[in-house]
């Protein structure tokens, strides 16, 4: 890397360096990273804390709170609220499940998918973003008028209908087969449905690159069309991934929790923060806090992610406009 | 410009084509399985679903499998094996609510976003600023579904100021129609407000500092006036275009969430009911109504600023 006028550091580390002056954005990174550690870490809450699992029913138990007796679920089905204690700390749900429990496992798929969706679309957006910029003609036709399509529906619309589509039989694409309740589909739905936001950007960046000297240049030493895109072409678009990349993971876990409370994303009784907010709705006068209390970790989490990746947009390239829709 | 015109509409038609035929993928082909069964919903018998064979030729090869369903959509002879309820007339019936709903969110989010952007440019790095960044972050990170049903629930159910959900003929009582929806406008207006303001709040600031700025400030202007007259009217435009963008989206099923925590009964929530009932006609004709006009209002949003800007026409339109 060139010594630059900023004493000889390379322009990530410059980036880094914007990105520590930025506290607010640095705190809200970490709390995205701790609430990440808390999910991981829900088999040690559910076995050593609350002595269930996520799928367990408590219906019929009773638990001792101040030295009373208390039903889990009482005759009427109101399931009891926060106990503030290891068995039960935020209530149990309509089945007599333990709500931490839920909450933690719930997280790890909504974050898994969240995470993984975000991949995907960075690999398959770079993917045809770098292709349609790079030929341009019949290449760049195809490929943007099918981003044409796929950016006529609505987000959630597009996910609804995949989403029911393959619920039944799943997917089979030649050698790939994902199941109708697995989690790879809504995975997949949520990769694909943002694939435009990035590839439309990388692909416009990508046609002014392809004019530079330094292209030119690898041309004129013999350079294949393969080599340049990924040594020369690549490395000039990757902060357009790392802008996108927090801010994709934000959108996915919202968009994995409208899907699931629509119920074309996570089929129950496997817990995501959606099927939760879902069915905590569905019972909100007689216990509003089987709504809230997955709803305020899933706004903690996607606040986070959203704070901490204008930060770091901050820190890379001010001026970019992004937005995603969810 | 009938050039201009001719052409936007020429890709117009090329786009719905390409989008019939992602709609058809996406129920008929993509996934596993028999697309008979699929059709017939969650409980289907045996002639059921060999009626639907039938009547939908899925044993015909896939381009005469695309023309009949394209053939059943658009002459309305799609019916639901659920409700055994025609598609069309479930549809029609929906749309003055999704188009209420939309109608009254756009001015809201647009009024909100104006005032809110406009007076946080104003207060640049101030507390009231600071504030409203805050909350419009807040605001795009929270699901809509989720916070409407908690407005509905305390707004609504505890404290009574609004009705809980529901939805009131215009005709039959105006001021109920109007009190129904306050909620929903609200709530769906929240993304939009957090949206727009920022962006405003941006371009306002870097307006500022243009010439034609100072040269009003110059001539002596109240500040008033320069703000108003000379530095929104330039940062309106791009908040504008995604305006009509954003107001296409909401209609072609972008409510889909809204309408259903609040139970107003409009297109969207018809869809969202029949996902339940793994119901898949009504899901394929709202997926693909709703791309058609997305299509169509981007079309026409493109045609009306050609008309008022010159300089498009030769660029050739911002988006299919």
């Amino acid at each position: 890397m060139e010594a630059g006028p900023g004493g000889g550091l390379g322009p990530w580390q410059l980036t880094l360096r914007r990105l520590r002056r930025n506290k607010v954005a640095i705190a809200f990174g970490i709390l995205f990273l701790l609430l990440v550690g808390a999910c991981l870490a829900a088999p040690l809450w559910a076995e050593h804390v609350a002595h269930t699992t996520a799928e367990e029913n408590h219906l019929s138990d009773t638990i001792v709170i101040d030295g009373k007796t208390t039903n889990v679920v009482d005759f009427l089905g109101t399931p009891i609220g926060p106990t503030w204690q290891g068995e039960f700390f935020l209530g149990a749900d309509g089945n007599g499940r333990d709500i931490m429990v839920r909450l933690l496992y719930g997280g790890r798929n909504s974050l898994l998918i969240g995470i993984t969706a975000a991949i995907g679309t960075i690999l398959m957006g770079m993917i045809l973003g770098l292709l349609a910029g790079y030929f341009r003609g019949w290449v760049d036709g195809v490929i943007s008028r099918l981003l044409d399509v796929l950016w006529a529906f609505p987000v959630i619309l597009l996910g609804v209908a995949l989403g029911t589509a393959l619920a039944l039989g799943g997917l089979k694409i030649g050698p790939l087969t994902i199941q109708g309740d697995s989690l790879g589909i809504p995975i997949l739905i949520i990769a694909v449905v943002y694939i435009p936001y990035l590839a439309r950007p990388v692909r416009g960046q990508v046609l002014g690159l392809r004019e530079k000297e330094f292209v030119e240049a690898a041309r004129a030493q013999g350079m294949g069309s393969g080599r340049i895109i990924f040594r020369e072409v690549l490395p000039n678009v990757t902060s357009t991934m790392v802008v996108f990349f927090p801010l994709l993971v934000a959108n996915a876990v919202l968009l994995e929790s409208a899907l699931s409370f629509l119920g074309a994303g996570v089929q129950p009784p496997n817990p995501s923060w959606g099927t939760m907010i879902d069915e905590g709705v569905d019972r909100i006068v007689s216990a509003p806090h089987l709504a809230i209390v997955p709803g305020v970790m899933l706004v903690l989490t996607v606040l986070s992610l959203n704070i901490f990746g204008e930060g770091v947009r901050d820190a890379l390239d001010p001026r970019s406009k992004v937005r995603i829709d969810h | 410009m009938a050039r201009f015109i001719v052409r936007r509409t020429v890709s117009m038609v090329f786009v719905m084509f390409a989008v019939s035929i992602l709609v058809f993928l996406i129920f008929n082909v993509l996934p596993n399985g028999d697309p008979a069964v699929r059709m017939a919903g969650k409980v289907p018998t045996e002639t059921q679903v060999e009626a639907i064979r039938q009547e939908w030729g899925f044993e015909e090869p896939l381009p005469v499998q695309y023309w009949t369903t394209m053939k059943k959509l658009f002459t309305g002879d799609m019916q639901s094996y659920f409700t055994q309820l025609s598609v069309t007339e479930e549809i029609w019936k929906g749309l003055p609510r999704t188009f209420a709903l939309a109608i009254g969110a756009a001015i809201l989010w647009m009024v909100a976003a104006i005032a809110l952007g406009l007076y946080s440019a104003v207060r640049a790095g101030g507390f009231s600023d600071r504030l409203l960044t805050v909350l419009s972050l807040i605001g795009i990170s929270m699901p809509v579904f989720w916070i409407g049903a908690l407005l509905s629930y305390y707004l609504g159910f505890k404290a009574g100021i609004f009705p809980n959900g529901g939805y009131v003929e215009f005709a039959d009582n105006p001021t109920q129609w109007f009190w129904h929806l306050v909620l929903p406008w609200f709530a769906l207006s929240i993304l939009f407000i957090g949206f727009y303001s920022r962006v405003l709040r941006s371009d306002v600031m870097e307006t500022m500092n243009e010439d034609f700025v100072r040269t009003a400030r110059a001539k002596g202007l109240s500040e008033r006036r320069v703000l108003l007259k000379h530095v929104l009217r330039n940062s309106m435009i791009p908040i504008v275009t995604l305006w009509g963008l954003d107001f296409g989206f909401v209609i072609g099923g972008g409510a889909i969430l809204t309408e259903t925590v609040f139970n107003l009964q409009g297109v969207g929530q018809y869809a969202a009911e029949s996902i339940g009932q793994l119901d898949q006609p009504p899901i394929m004709a709202v997926t693909m109504f709703g791309a058609f006009f997305i299509v169509l209002f981007n079309g026409i949003v493109d045609i009306v600023y050609a008309a008022l800007d010159p300089r498009i026409r030769l660029e050739g339109g911002a988006k299919a």
